[in-house]
């Protein structure tokens, strides 16, 4: 493997230096475990509640991926909308910004009274926290196809249409792709949010119950779920972007 | 079916304007001439004169302000497939190989377009074909990021010449090209002329460019871009790279440089 100094050494040393400076300090300092337990007494409460964690876990990860599924249908179908029109820009673009302004903490108690407690909110609250960007992207790599470009093809009697099929949207795949690793990870925000809001299950809710019953040990196992489960959707979503638009990932030409 | 030597194109006092009002810029103003079938024309003058608006006029792109402009005795009113174009910038899509670049006009001019989905191996060969035909047998299966910039520049002319187009119509071209490539790319544009007979329009900033290809220089003056004189080049064809040395070029090169920049 190439770089596997950078790649996975380096990484790896600064994580076990970290945990290691951690535990250390607990003991040094003598933390109580209510307020900073210790890396192996988290490590021991994933294990004990493991069954808990796991199926919470999936709970999350599948409010998640259909809320982020949901953001990827209509932000494609807005930015390409947006980007391929003038007029549904300037129609769409104001209302947009000011609903992407809202934080959507606060629109997760108008979910729960529409759709009452579980997980409809929380794959809703992904949907709506996570599409903006993926929108955005989609639009930009859209609006700024070469003007030169758009001539020859005009000039040969291409109508808009052919013009966003055949150069618009593949041009638009490297921003798409790019938004999807920033989209997956606010899904994710968003039903972990809607979860400690109002839910039945999920990572959330759990470590909201583990609170209520000052297990902190447990709060913190949570924690490590999230950042597990939040590292390993960010890897896949960075490899179907490198997968689908490795031509944008330029190899070293020969000048 | 135009004969070669017979009027193409054809410009009698034509104008045009962008933009309405008080805000109104004559881009181009008055122009009146006329592009025989085969002839070979460069436009030469300062910056924004008006010369890249003239090609826009004759492909169609942008409508005339006052006057008539003609192909083939028809009156121009809007895009028509008759053109082939290559700029500055290559402009290639980079997730498409150089051959499947070529291939682009032909998804959108019919009757390619309908016929390519099946016959989609035969046009390829002819996108190679035309690849090989100016040096770049060799990467017909790179993509543009692995092609030099001269490399590119052929890519984007091929690009401009598969759907056999009536005009090819290059603006600066080569403009970002170093000046041996340059060199190289004039000779390839003066045998692709040669070969396949096509009338050419040249935009250019270079007037050693615009003689040593052109049959007609027109030398723009600034905005709003009048022409003030037509030279004729009668230097023998084919001309190689070393008539640039000798002095009736010479001659003609600095005769032109008198008309930049004056009114």
């Amino acid at each position: 493997m190439k770089n596997w100094k950078e790649n996975i050494l380096a990484p790896l040393i600064f994580t076990v230096a970290l945990l290691i400076l951690w535990e250390l300090a607990c003991r040094v300092f003598s933390l109580p475990a209510t307020v900073l337990p210790t890396p192996t007494a988290i490590a021991k409460a994933m294990v004990q509640y493991w069954p808990a964690i796991w199926e919470n876990s999936l709970q999350t990860l599948m409010t998640t991926l259909l809320g982020f599924a949901l953001a990827i249908v209509f932000g494609l179908a807005l930015g390409i909308g947006i980007g391929w029109s003038k007029f549904i820009y300037g129609a769409l673009y104001p209302v947009m910004i000011a609903f992407n302004a809202i934080p959507k903490v606060a629109v997760v108690p108008i979910l729960i009274i529409w759709f009452g407690i579980g997980t409809i909110p929380a794959i809703f609250t992904a949907f709506l926290i996570s599409f903006f960007p993926i929108v955005v992207n989609v639009a930009t790599g859209l609006a700024t196809t070469e003007p030169e470009l758009q001539d020859v093809l005009r000039a040969l009697g291409a109508s808009k249409l052919d013009i966003v099929r055949k150069v618009g949207i593949p041009r638009s795949m490297p921003y798409f792709f790019g938004s999807l690793k920033v989209a997956i990870t606010l899904a994710f925000v968003g039903s972990v949010v809607s979860e400690t809001i109002g839910a039945n299950s999920g990572l959330g809710q759990m470590m909201l119950a583990a609170q209520a019953g000052f297990n902190v040990e447990l709060v913190f196992a949570g924690v490590m779920a999230l950042a597990i489960l939040g590292i390993a959707l960010y890897a896949i979503t960075a490899l179907i972007e490198k997968r689908f638009t490795g031509w944008a990932f330029r190899a070293e030409g020969i000048g | 079916m135009t004969q070669p030597g017979a009027p193409l194109v054809v410009l009698d006092h034509v104008s045009m304007t962008y933009g309405h009002g008080v805000n109104a810029v004559k881009a181009v103003d008055d122009l009146t001439l006329t592009i025989k079938k085969g002839e070979f024309i460069a436009v030469v003058g300062p910056s924004g004169c008006g010369k890249s608006s003239m090609m826009k006029l004759i492909s169609g792109l942008k409508p005339t302000s006052a006057g008539t402009l003609t192909i083939e005795g028809q009156p121009v009113k809007g895009p028509i497939n008759k053109v082939g174009m290559a700029f500055q910038s290559s402009n290639l899509l980079p997730w498409r190989t150089a051959v499947d670049n070529v291939l682009l006009p032909l998804e959108i001019v019919e009757p390619h377009r309908s016929r390519i989905g099946k016959e989609k191996a035969a046009y390829r060969e002819k996108a190679r074909a035309l690849l090989e035909s100016v040096g770049l047998g060799g990467f017909t299966e790179k993509f543009p990021w692995q092609l030099s910039g001269g490399m590119q520049q052929r890519t984007s002319i091929c690009r401009a010449l598969i759907h056999e187009p009536e005009i090819l119509m290059l603006d600066e071209p080569f403009g970002a090209l170093d000046a041996f490539t340059r060199e190289e790319l004039w000779c390839m544009t003066r045998d692709i002329h040669q070969a396949r007979g096509v009338t050419a329009m040249l935009v250019t900033h270079d007037l050693r460019e615009a003689v040593f290809l052109a049959d007609t220089v027109y030398v723009m003056s600034d905005r709003p871009g009048k022409i003030v004189k037509v030279q004729t080049v009668d230097l023998p064809r084919p001309r190689d790279l070393e008539i640039t040395y000798e002095k009736p070029f010479q001659d003609l090169v600095h005769e032109l440089r008198s008309y930049i920049g004056k009114h």
